[in-house]
């Protein structure tokens, strides 16, 4: 589940405008993700996501956790776009806030794995010999546990949380992130400008923000993307199994946890569909997106 | 090649140890003492203090950390995992007969995942670039990014209770047993697990067997006459099995993970539902135990394919 198939529509003319002169990286890289239609849509849908993310208490007219003991588990209607859930509360402005957590924590947890994969992948690449096997072994050991079960030890001996989530996702979603960064780092150590910045004098910690980082900006951008789809997916599986997001805070994950129900999968599907489209949708999106960042990153990568 | 394993069962051993000295440490940070837990209420009232002195100092717990962690060490390498703190029964006893459905939802779930991922995947570098191709990379994409629990839902939904095909939950139905009760139970939990999985294969296959295709070999083999059906199964398919099998091997943890997630929706009586119920009703012993069994499982698993990887690649024998 780390790594996601590469060639979708848009590889070819990706690489056919490879060689197109005269522009800046960035604008080739962009022009490339634009013939990557999949990818253009998918940034579509996910504006409009974040949009109803940040307007959602503008957008649904409801307070998301205002009880209505006389309106409960209602069918959708005018009044109630998406019904109501089994204490009354309206599921369309549940959704729309639960974007926000969701999206929050996705990003969180991501950005935890880029910094830890970065820092990690950046010193083994650089320093080399033992520090470079170990940092590698770890990363091999990391990826091979699942961090659904992980979480679920540490929620089951710690409790359950958000912060405790958080880390879980970030500590153990770290070593694609940091094998990324060791490679670049590695093809860039014995470059000519990297021996003269070592040889003024330059500290690893100056090599790698300086030079480094900057050099790995684009791959990393794809496999920060990549990250992200990873840890909404995640986030919504262990609040699903009520591990993460404890309610009334809304999250897609724990908006399903409802469901667990044969009646209401049976005879309330509006509870558990809107929410579960919602994350597939948006991890499926962010997941496009990466595809076609890595396109436009480096097209000869697939 | 015998040095090479016994430096990666080292490793492993070593890793085991600190995955044990974690979940220790966790454990010990708990705010819950063990002890007083397991005296029952009307006692905890009338002066048990020296009583539970008198315990914690059986136990071990008054004693310096690093031999406490000793003790549970030595004990849990014994296969004494404890007591479970609700009812008492021992530990490895209760994950004993939890382990059996748990491998049985995984094996089929595997064996689904690989028959989706061959074909498709096998389809797919062949006719690189095509409709074919990219149909199997949405395939691959929606296995990775839809999540598990809401294919199930939508698979009860739809098999369990719109068509009435298939049962919703459990392993079996106590009043009808026979193979085709067993069977119909296991079908949807199986396939779904086995569509959640099989992406990652999938990605695998195809670009293993890309490479194998452009090999030399297989020119070949095409110029010596041999039916495309032959090179493909005879010759490439052979070698592209390498990276593949190391890939199932490494990735038994995340279909575990996926098993723990089915086995909730599913109220598949395994290993996974253990330890989610047990969390809350925060019986730590329990949670401990699963972990360890988890370490070994995964840990066993890396070192099969390390294994794996020696045996069937006749280059890596020579290091």
């Amino acid at each position: 589940m780390t790594d996601l198939p590469a060639d979708l529509p848009g590889e070819l003319e990706a690489r056919a405008d490879a060689s197109a002169g005269r522009s800046t990286p960035w604008r080739t890289g962009l022009r490339r993700f634009r013939r990557h239609t999949v990818a253009v849509v998918s940034v579509g849908y996910l504006l409009l996501v974040v949009a109803a993310a940040v307007f959602a208490p503008t957008l649904s007219g409801y307070d998301p956790n205002a009880v209505d003991l006389e309106h409960v588990r209602e069918a959708p209607s005018a009044a109630h776009w998406l019904g109501t859930d089994p204490t009354g509360r309206d599921v369309f402005s549940r959704l729309l806030h639960a974007a926000r957590v969701s999206l929050g924590v996705g990003l969180a947890a991501a950005g935890l794995a880029v910094v830890f994969g970065t820092l990690l992948g950046g010193l083994a690449g650089l320093l080399g010999r033992w520090v470079d096997s170990v940092v590698m072994r770890l990363a091999d050991v990391f990826l091979s546990f699942p961090t659904v079960v992980v979480t679920v030890v540490v929620a089951g001996i710690l409790g359950p949380s958000v912060p405790t989530m958080i880390i879980a996702i970030g500590l153990f979603q770290w070593p694609v992130c940091g094998r990324i960064v060791r490679g670049v780092t590695l093809s860039l150590r014995e470059q000519e400008y990297l021996l003269a910045a070592r040889a003024a004098g330059a500290g690893s910690f100056w090599l790698m923000t300086r030079h480094i980082v900057p050099a790995a900006l684009p791959p990393i951008s794809v496999a920060a993307t990549l990250a992200v789809a990873q840890a909404i997916g995640l986030e919504s599986t262990l609040s699903f199994l009520g591990l993460g997001v404890q309610p009334p805070t809304p999250s897609w994950g724990n908006m399903l946890t409802d469901a667990q129900s044969l009646t209401v999968i049976a005879g309330q599907p509006w509870l558990w569909l809107a929410p579960g489209i919602a994350v597939a949708l948006t991890v499926l999106a962010v997941n496009f997106i990466g595809d076609g960042l890595r396109d436009a990153v480096d097209p000869r990568q697939s | 090649m015998g040095a090479y394993l016994a430096r990666r069962l080292m490793t492993n051993v070593l890793v085991f140890f600190l995955i044990t000295i974690a979940i220790f440490w966790l454990v010990h940070k708990t705010p819950g003492d063990p002890i007083a837990m397991r005296i029952p209420p009307d006692q905890l009232n009338s002066g048990t203090a020296e009583y539970i002195a008198q315990r914690r100092h059986e136990l071990g717990l008054d004693r310096p950390i690093v031999v406490q962690y000793w003790f549970w060490l030595v004990n849990a390498v014994q296969g004494d995992l404890g007591y479970s703190l609700l009812n008492g029964r021992p530990v490895t006893e209760l994950l004993a007969e939890r382990i059996g459905p748990t491998v049985e939802l995984m094996l089929v779930g595997l064996l689904i995942s690989l028959l989706i991922a061959f074909p498709l995947g096998i389809l797919a570098a062949r006719r690189r670039n095509s409709a074919w191709d990219y149909g199997t990379a949405v395939v691959s994409l929606g296995s990775v990014s839809i999540p598990v629990f809401f294919v199930a839902l939508i698979g009860i939904y739809l098999f369990s209770l719109k068509l009435q095909l298939l049962p919703a939950s459990g392993i079996s139905d106590p009043t009808n047993p026979g193979l085709l009760d067993t069977l119909s139970h296991l079908v949807l939990p199986a396939v779904i697990l086995g569509f959640a999985n099989s992406g990652t294969y999938l990605r695998y296959v195809r670009s293993s067997m890309i490479t194998e295709l452009n090999a030399d070999y297989v020119r070949t083999a095409e110029a010596k006459g041999a039916s495309p059906r032959r090179v493909v199964v005879r010759h490439a398919l052979r070698n592209s099995l390498i990276p593949v099998l190391t890939v199932i091997a490494t990735n038994m943890g995340q279909l575990l993970g996926g098993a723990v997630v089915i086995e909730q929706v599913f109220a598949w009586p395994g290993m996974g539902q253990l330890a989610v119920s047990s969390v809350f009703q925060q019986d730590y012993s329990v949670i401990v135990g699963f972990a360890l069994l988890v370490a070994i499982l995964v840990l066993l698993s890396n070192l099969l394919a390390d294994v794996l990887y020696t045996l069937v690649d006749p280059r890596v024998r020579l290091r």
